[in-house]
């Protein structure tokens, strides 16, 4: 394997034991990007000179002998939408397209304190909104698999980075399934943590309370890694949850003996393509061979999870993106007839189509005469849903099922239909609705030789049954090792 | 539900954008679809069932009314499309 093609945790061995310096690893990786990214697009902003300083510095440490973090001296990379002092952050958006935070968020600082070395900031859908990466108004990026295919979305080029050897690992941000489904497209591992595990502090709002960063890595070891490093209290983040966060490495043990899994009946229904289908229940199969009980459960209010996902997210998306005015900062529109239409023009210039269309939806779903009709009934459908998790969580210890009905689909083919875009999210958008932690772990591939994950939801908080899963899948398959070979 | 041009000529004015005449046919059909799709919702009986708006108990933050270090105002104008004298330029907002 490449340099570029091994894991955090490998690489930190070799760090450790002065066989790799800091250095040759982040230069190693620079020299892959400035190689590959014309044709993969993952990256907005590279910055190899500032990335070559911090492997400096975090060299000097090492070669004095002090004890460093579990990640110190690991390339890695963020998803556009997180703010990086004194970088550019974009969210792929026209708006913002000149705005440099005077300001980290939080999980930056917690990767700085990591000793980690940022090479830049990852393309994604424009706002976070959308599932393949074609609504960027920067690029496409496209999937290391096939490059005629969509690398999923919206944490498309964090996906696609850590895919093909430009980043170790990536921060995504994941509203209603943008974390893993492009860890499913790109056959790496992608969590979505609870609600509340990961400081949104610094993170471009999308909806506030659907939003959660999470890590795209090589294998379920380094995202045990990675969520050391991010979770935790925040006090500038009110919705941060003030729990105990445990050692996420001490879920890492080969065993599912006695672990129930459920797989919900209506995931595995019409829609779901058949050599996706198959490659899940092999999967459960795996699984139950090395002792954990699989059962079909019901998870009945399912095909309500997507209308109450698209009326919940864009309405919060509407509140959330009112900001942008071009008062303080991003773009302004140049010509204007007076503050009402510096606002209209600003942010009709400034904001894609797709992005309209959702603060459109939004705008409606709460204004006088539909709020109780639309918005409040979403609210409502939101409690069946988290109850229906609670019921098969009584009788399981996790659900499992595919994480997308289709492997990476061709650039353009669902650009002209914003209803089947949509369809897509039909798994994943009720982890985030019922705020549940959900694993994504590559577990196979189509005829076409595209990837294929399996996602694993689990109960508030337990992200470490669901490391304990995908680690024990690892530990008897091989998928995490395979790469795209470009 | 039906969505009229009117609606979203009402809608597009609460966002604050300004719609082309090709957006506005778009997003009426757009939204048209969008809608009649998410009225599936009408189909669940949710009477007695409360909104969830939050998924973990949170209540709001507060601290004690201290005056803490904030930004610098030159690292906050820098980002500004138009600034004077180290405000914030815009247009004539009062009569």
């Amino acid at each position: 394997m490449e340099l570029y093609e091994l894991s955090a945790h490998e690489l930190s061995g070799l760090i450790k034991n002065k066989k790799l310096s800091v250095v040759e690893l982040t230069d190693t990786i620079l020299k892959r990007i400035e190689n590959i990214d014309s044709s993969v697009g993952s990256y907005v902003t590279v910055s190899g000179v500032e990335a070559l300083k911090k492997a400096g510095q975090i060299q000097e440490k090492i070669d004095k002998g002090a004890n460093l973090p579990a990640l110190a001296g690991i390339p890695c990379a963020v998803k556009d939408n997180m703010c990086t002092e004194g970088i550019l952050t974009t969210c792929a958006s026209k708006i913002l397209n000149n705005f440099i935070p005077p300001y980290n968020a939080t999980v930056i600082d917690r990767l700085n304190a990591e000793e980690t070395v940022l090479l830049g900031k990852l393309n994604m859908d424009e706002f976070a909104m959308g599932g393949s990466t074609e609504n960027s108004w920067f690029k496409q990026t496209r999937n290391p698999w096939n490059p005629e295919r969509v690398p999923g979305g919206s944490s498309g080029g964090a996906a696609a980075a850590v895919s093909c050897g430009e980043a170790v690992f990536a921060l995504g941000s994941d509203t209603g399934g943008s974390i893993r489904q492009p860890a499913s497209f790109c056959g790496v591992v992608g969590m979505k943590p609870t609600y509340g595990a990961v400081s949104r502090f610094g993170l471009v709002a999308f909806a506030s309370s659907l939003d959660q960063i999470g890590p795209l890595t090589r294998d379920v070891t380094d995202c045990a890694l990675v969520l050391n490093a991010i979770t935790g209290h925040d006090p500038k983040d009110s919705t941060s949850a003030a729990v105990e966060y445990p050692d996420y490495t001490r879920a890492l043990v080969n065993d599912v003996k006695g672990l129930k899994i459920g797989i919900p009946r209506e995931y595995m229904s019409e829609g779901l393509n058949p050599e996706v289908g198959k490659a899940v229940m092999e999967a459960a199969a795996v699984l139950e061979k090395l002792g954990a009980v699989c059962e079909e459960i019901s998870l009945p209010i399912t095909e309500y999870a997507i209308p109450a996902y698209y009326i919940i997210s864009s309405a919060e998306a509407s509140s959330n993106l009112a900001r942008y005015d071009g008062i303080k900062y991003g773009y302004r529109a140049e010509k204007f007839t007076d503050l009402l239409d510096l606002y209209k023009q600003t942010r009709s210039e400034g904001f894609g189509a797709e992005v309209k269309r959702r603060i459109m939806l939004g705008t409606y779903a709460l204004s006088s005469g539909y709020y109780d009709a639309y918005y409040k009934k979403a609210l409502q459908v939101r409690t069946l849903i988290r109850k229906g998790f609670d019921e098969a969580f009584e009788k399981c210890d996790m659900v499992l099922g595919p994480t997308a009905p289709t492997t990476a689909y061709k650039i353009g083919e669902k650009a002209d239909d914003p209803l089947a875009m949509y369809l897509g999210d039909i798994y994943t958008v009720s982890a985030n609705i019922a705020g549940l932690p959900g694993l994504v772990v590559p577990c196979g591939f189509d005829g076409s030789g595209l990837p294929i994950g399996m996602q694993l939801i689990g109960k508030p908080f337990d992200e470490s049954s669901l490391l304990r899963a995908g680690f024990t899948f690892e530990q008897n398959t091989g998928y995490h090792k395979l790469r795209p070979g470009i | 539900m039906k969505v009229t041009r009117e609606t979203i000529q009402h809608v597009a004015h609460l966002a604050r954008l300004n719609l082309t005449e090709t957006e506005k046919e778009r997003l009426t059909s757009d939204m048209e679809k969008i809608i009649s799709y998410v009225d599936k919702l009408n189909e669940l009986d949710t009477s007695g069932i409360l909104p969830m708006e939050h998924v973990i108990p949170i209540r709001n933050v507060l601290r004690e009314d201290k005056a803490e270090k904030s930004y610098d105002r030159e690292k906050i104008l820098s980002n500004a499309p138009l600034s004077e004298d180290g405000c914030f330029k815009v247009p004539k907002v009062v009569e």
